[in-house]
């Protein structure tokens, strides 16, 4: 019962973890860069939210204001690696780690309990009769479908063509007249933005805001980037690819808690994090190898048995 | 239409490896100008094309285009002006996108990227008839990525996507290079046909001198940086590989020159 019981809470948080991972895959995916900033731009979207939270802000305007301020730390990210000509990886280490002590101005402290401040959830609760997991679920579903539908418009508007385009083919997007230092910098800012509000929900679902709370985000996303492709395939076609994010994200948190339900450690979790990416993104690759080596002897074997 | 006065370039500055490889370059093209562009390896082709594209920033010199001063001008400004195809197959499309989409983006080089559709239906109709026009079968494979396109294929594409927004400059730097002698004929004509049609202004690097004789109404030989030989009209449609030869050795005053410097 007790891992039942984990499980659906699972499910809720893999759905609002899932909002960051879509976040990550927009810059890790479509625009091939790894943006590590986010580890600090999903606690920036908690703090902020708290801190509005706790000023008496609706939780709603709490969420956009977060998500907002996502879009800042975003912008910085690609201020660094566009204007600065600075690597996407060191643009994004460099926010992160700023975004560490601005996460603590924010806040005043590194962390803020929301205990009496009203959240999505708690407002939830109180009209509808529902236990605080499906509460977290309805609520996550009805984020992530908004997000989801978001992305899929904006990708295949024509600006959304041309930021598919820059994290293909840079030289190809130029040649057609499109500044790709622009693509880049609104594509982060997006992706941190969806960041920040998955930060903001976790942070009301949670009802505390904490500084740490993004260590690991990055690597988390990636997970559930990895896990939806490989249960869905890469060639699926675009609305599945972002809907296998989202279930990615909900089968990673469903893994953490079925093994601290078999008494792992709490401390183990990044660890085991660390490996659930590593093995996700070697699997194809053996799976594949096998195939070819299936193939070649099936076929090497029928060439020559014709043949004698 | 286009205007090159003193333009240098050099790379590797300060470096023992320091290498200049556009020197004081003057050239001016008219309008309507096909002008084949040849030269051994490292006579400065291909940086000129790019210089002009404005893939590399120039160290001094004015570059006009139409009267107006680009020298300064980032390439993607540039590029509302100038359509390109490369060497590379691969350079000129995005292999993950559909033929369609790539097609989109093209066709709306030189405008401002709204949120409407990146690929309206009139265009998908508009874009079949075009396409089908190429001769390649491809029309009934629009929505396939180009990356599972054949180096031909790519190429067709990109000088489709390079003029279907008419360019006032068309830059084609080598771009049947990589391509086998049947497909390399099949883009070259093509490359005719629409330079042609549209009345285009354009620039071609080849090594290949019958083509750069054949091709065009004016041949630019460089070397080492400089332009050595200018012909234009009559004078060009007589001349013969030997020619080119003869002019090349007289330019750089050696006597050993054999086609291989030239073409190599």
């Amino acid at each position: 019962m007790a891992i039942l019981l984990s499980l659906q809470g699972a499910i809720g948080q893999g759905i609002l973890w899932g909002i960051m991972a879509l976040g990550i895959y927009l810059t890790f995916r479509i625009l091939d860069i790894a943006d590590l900033s986010v580890d600090g731009s999903f606690a920036t979207g908690g703090a902020v939210c708290a801190v509005a939270l706790v000023a008496g802000v609706h939780p709603l305007v709490a969420i956009i204001l977060a998500t907002l301020a996502g879009f800042l730390a975003g912008f910085i990210t690609g201020f660094l690696h566009t204007k600065c000509q600075m690597p996407a990886i060191l643009a994004g280490i460099l926010t992160q780690l700023a975004l560490y002590s601005i996460n603590l101005r924010i806040m005043g402290k590194s962390n803020i309990p929301l205990l009496q401040s009203s959240t999505l959830f708690k407002d939830l609760a109180n009209v509808i009769p529902l236990t605080s997991q499906w509460i977290t679920i309805c609520i996550g579903l009805v984020f992530s479908f908004i997000v989801v539908a978001g992305i899929y418009w904006f990708l295949g508007t024509e600006f959304g063509s041309c930021l598919r385009a820059t994290g293909n083919n840079e030289n190809m997007v130029r040649a057609n007249g499109v500044n790709t230092d622009t693509m880049k910098l609104f594509g982060l800012m997006l992706s941190n933005g969806l960041v920040a509000m998955s930060g903001a929900l976790v942070t009301q679902q949670q009802s505390v805001a904490d500084v740490k709370m993004g260590t690991g985000a990055i690597v988390i996303g990636l997970a559930s980037i990895v896990i939806g492709e490989v249960i869905f395939g890469k060639k699926a076609g675009f609305k599945l690819r972002l809907t296998s994010i989202v279930v990615g994200s909900i089968i990673y948190r469903m893994i953490v808690a079925i093994v601290l339900q078999m008494g792992l450690n709490t401390d183990d979790l990044k660890l085991l994090t660390a490996l659930i990416v590593a093995i996700a993104l070697t699997v194809p690759v053996i799976i594949d190898k096998k195939k070819r080596l299936t193939m070649y002897k099936k076929l090497t074997g029928k060439e020559f048995e014709n043949h004698a | 239409m286009l205007k090159l006065e003193k333009v240098s370039k050099s790379f590797h500055v300060g470096t023992p490896n320091e290498k200049c490889v556009i020197n004081k370059l003057d050239l001016e093209l008219k309008q309507g100008d096909f002008v084949t562009v040849i030269g051994g390896n490292g006579a400065g082709k291909s940086t000129l094309l790019n210089l002009i594209a404005g893939v590399y920033p120039i160290d001094c010199g004015i570059m006009t285009l139409d009267g107006q001063d680009i020298s300064l001008s980032p390439e993607y400004q540039r590029a509302k002006f100038i359509g390109r195809v490369f060497q590379d197959p691969m350079m000129g499309t995005a292999s993950d996108m559909q033929i369609i989409e790539n097609l989109a983006m093209a066709a709306r080089r030189g405008q401002k990227r709204s949120l409407h559709w990146g690929v309206t239906k009139k265009e998908k109709e508009e874009y079949y008839e075009i396409v089908k026009a190429l001769g390649l079968g491809l029309e009934d494979r629009l929505t396939t990525k180009v990356g599972l396109l054949s180096g031909g294929q790519r190429q067709a594409l990109t000088l489709l996507m390079a003029t279907l927004n008419k360019p006032k400059l068309l830059l084609l730097d080598e771009h049947t290079a990589a391509l086998d002698p049947a497909t390399s004929t099949k883009v070259l004509t093509l490359t005719k046909q629409i330079v042609t049609e549209q009345h285009l202004t354009a620039m071609m690097v080849t090594h290949n001198m019958k083509d750069a004789i054949d091709i065009g109404n004016r041949l630019i030989m460089m070397y080492d940086g400089r332009i050595i030989y200018d012909v234009q009209g009559e004078e060009k449609k007589q001349l013969t590989v030997n020619d080119l030869l003869k002019k090349f050795e007289e330019a750089i005053g050696e006597e050993f020159v054999n086609d291989r410097m030239l073409l190599g």
